[in-house]
């Protein structure tokens, strides 16, 4: 049932349009950060915004809508943007990754690889790989317009000399196609290669920073590294507790106050797919 | 046995179910009405209609019952609303030495022109609790009928621009349309109308504080009130098909013009600068506040020193909406189980390698 008075997908066809232009100059130039007029949703700054925009703008009657957060399509958040979309769209939803036209997410890429044709819309809260650097824009702008970049070297380098690695878990910066240093988002590490030659096209909106950016599909996306420092992905001791998954980012659960917890996927769909499929886990086994 | 997180739908609505019985409270206790909030409470609602930057006394109201009282609430309320309306057009440019005056003060000169008008206002109440509000109030005396004030009552600042000692207000060049920032992106360097629009739809809060650290040395301006006025002022416009300008209606505004010190320099003489405040309905702590920042955001322009955060245009620009600055600090409220997943294992490595040599003390 959808939500009378309102516009399909709630934006006005004129907002949308102004969507869409920022969105096919953000296409033309992967990972260059297109201001556009953001407007005030009705859901608060900083809870997927901009997300929301970019799939409102792109949103046609036939998609198919899958949206997650944390990699989940049932934590609250992820809920209430399906139903925001349900509402006031009308357009079909789904959990499986597959099916979906329009996925559109907060912290996670699916572990089931997308396909030519998918978009992937991710949720932004800071769309500036160097705010914590520099926090004036007008600089910003000005190193992204030069490509130096030799800021986060640095800063990757003290990580190193410090620490002996890069101490950068999430939102690790990248570069997309040579040229413009972006950040993929508060995804973990562990779904940064995912981001590269992606036959999905990935579009990524900042609401409150009002600004959108693009990697178009099979495109270089290289996350910053170096040679005798090579990028590596988290890894786990142990395999997913439920579904026995090697390949998968796990969440830690903690199951008493004792230090007792367990390792399962983070990914819900991939995790419920593969139990159905018959793989089981350390959990699943001891409980039979 | 762990169980993968569900439900979220049913605990979604059972929320609004709970908040909507927690808003309404006691129903021994009549409810509320929006025409009470609205005449009763005027300066919440002149503060909503002001940041949420649509004046509309009804729908702040309103949105002030839904958000039971929560002002930065109502304010987003009627900004997520506002969003959906469709512009019909720009008003002229209103003009406040034409206004219908209700309340005019000046700290700068003792007899003016008009006079000083005090109004209705707090300011010498004595703030006292009037406990025969609590008990449900007595009929007010009706104020005293003062003579009718003049229509136009002429600005203390164009009063100083007469004899050439305040610094002239013209427009830029060309006189450009300002930027519209609920349609454009706040853009930096920002002219100074991008910045007082920004400065209008302001958290009040984060200007008066940012007001109040200008007056403790973080950019002293030597600011003087020169003139805070309110009342009511007609809204005119165009219609291409009429090519002359219409009435549509009034609304009510506080204007403050601030008289700030300037020493000059090698190309101007001493002259007084301005700072300008301005704000829907009654909502004079907003206008001063406002026209101290205004001020201090002109250091560049008036090759002023930059050391304090008041005169940092990107930081108070940046900071100063309510509505993204609620939004962001909550959202740290949203599961982030995958980062904080990241970081601990980060973290338990590096306590693992934690004391050994690093890899540089290693080759040293």
């Amino acid at each position: 049932m959808t939500t009378s008075g309102y516009n399909f997908a709630y934006l006005d066809e004129q907002t949308k349009r102004m969507l869409r232009r920022a969105l096919l100059k953000a296409v033309a130039i992967p990972g260059y950060q297109v201001p556009f007029g953001s407007r005030e949703m009705p859901l608060p700054y900083g809870w997927g915004t901009g997300g929301i925009q970019v799939t409102a703008a792109i949103l046609g009657t036939n998609d198919v809508l899958k949206v997650i957060d944390q990699g989940s399509d049932d934590t609250v958040n992820a809920v209430n943007i399906r139903r925001f979309f349900a509402r006031t769209a009308g357009v079909a939803t789904t959990n499986r990754t597959p099916e979906a036209t329009v996925i559109q997410t907060r912290h996670r890429i699916p572990e089931t690889p997308l396909a030519a044709g998918q978009i992937m819309v991710y949720q932004v809260p800071e769309p500036e790989p160097l705010h914590r650097l520099e926090p004036r824009e007008a600089v910003t702008r000005k190193l992204h317009a030069l490509a130096d970049y030799g800021f986060m070297h640095v800063k990757l380098y003290e990580d190193i000399a410090r620490y002996g690695h890069i101490a950068t878990t999430y939102d690790y910066p990248v570069l997309v196609n040579d040229r413009y240093l972006m950040a993929p988002s508060p995804i973990p590490k562990f779904d940064n290669p995912k981001l590269n030659h992606s036959p999905a096209l990935q579009l990524f909106g900042a609401g409150r920073e009002k600004r959108v950016y693009a990697v178009p599909p099979y495109t270089k996306v290289e996350s910053l590294d170096f040679e005798d420092h090579p990028f590596s992905v988290q890894q786990w001791d142990a395999p997913c507790a439920l579904c026995g998954a090697s390949d998968s980012f796990l969440d830690e659960v903690v199951l008493d106050d004792v230090g007792g917890r367990m390792f399962v996927c983070s990914d819900s769909e991939y995790c419920s797919n593969r139990q159905a499929a018959g793989h089981a886990g350390s959990a699943v086994k001891e409980a039979a | 046995m762990y169980v993968a997180v569900k439900g979220g739908e049913t605990a979604i609505l059972n929320s609004y179910a709970l908040l909507a019985d927690a808003r309404r409270g006691d129903t021994d206790v009549p409810e509320l009405s929006v025409a009470q909030i609205r005449q009763q409470m005027r300066l919440a609602v002149a503060r909503v209609m002001s940041e949420g930057s649509l004046y509309d006394e009804d729908l702040a109201a309103l949105a002030i019952k839904q958000a039971a009282g929560d002002q930065v609430e109502a304010i987003f309320l009627l900004r997520a609303y506002r969003t959906t309306l469709p512009r019909f057009g720009y008003t002229l440019p209103v003009d406040t030495a034409r206004m219908g005056i209700r309340r005019r003060i000046s700290a700068t000169f003792k007899e003016l022109p008009g006079g000083q008008v005090l109004g209705p206002t707090y300011d010498y109440t004595q703030r006292l609790l009037d406990f025969t509000l609590l008990a449900n109030g007595v009929a007010t005396e009706p104020p005293a009928q003062a003579e009718a004030l003049p229509a136009d009552m002429p600005r203390v600042t164009d009063l100083l621009a007469g004899e050439g000692l305040i610094e002239p207000e013209t427009p830029p060049d060309g006189d450009p349309a300002p930027v519209d920032l609920s349609r454009e992106p706040l853009k930096f360097p920002a002219d100074r109308a991008t910045r007082l629009q920004n400065l209008a739809r302001a958290d009040e809060g984060f200007l008066l504080a940012l007001g109040y650290s200008t007056q403790r040395g973080y950019s002293h301006t030597h600011p003087f009130a020169g003139e805070i006025r309110m009342g009511e002022v007609a809204l005119e416009i165009v219609p291409e098909e009429l090519g002359f300008a219409i009435e549509i209606g009034d609304i009510t505004l506080t204007e403050c013009q601030m008289v700030n010190q300037f020493a000059g320099s090698s190309t101007a003489p001493p002259q007084f600068t301005r700072g300008y405040g301005l704000a829907f309905g009654e909502a004079e702590r907003k206008a001063m506040a406002m026209s101290l920042v205004d001020r201090s955001l002109r250091s560049q322009e008036l090759a002023e020193a930059i050391k304090s955060p008041a005169q940092q245009a990107e930081f108070v620009l940046s900071h100063s909406d309510s509505v993204e600055a609620s939004g962001f600090v909550q959202h740290l409220k949203l599961p982030h189980y995958v980062d904080f997943q990241s970081e601990l294992e980060l973290v338990r490595r590096m306590r693992a390698t934690h004391g050994q040599p690093t890899p540089e003390e290693e080759t040293a």
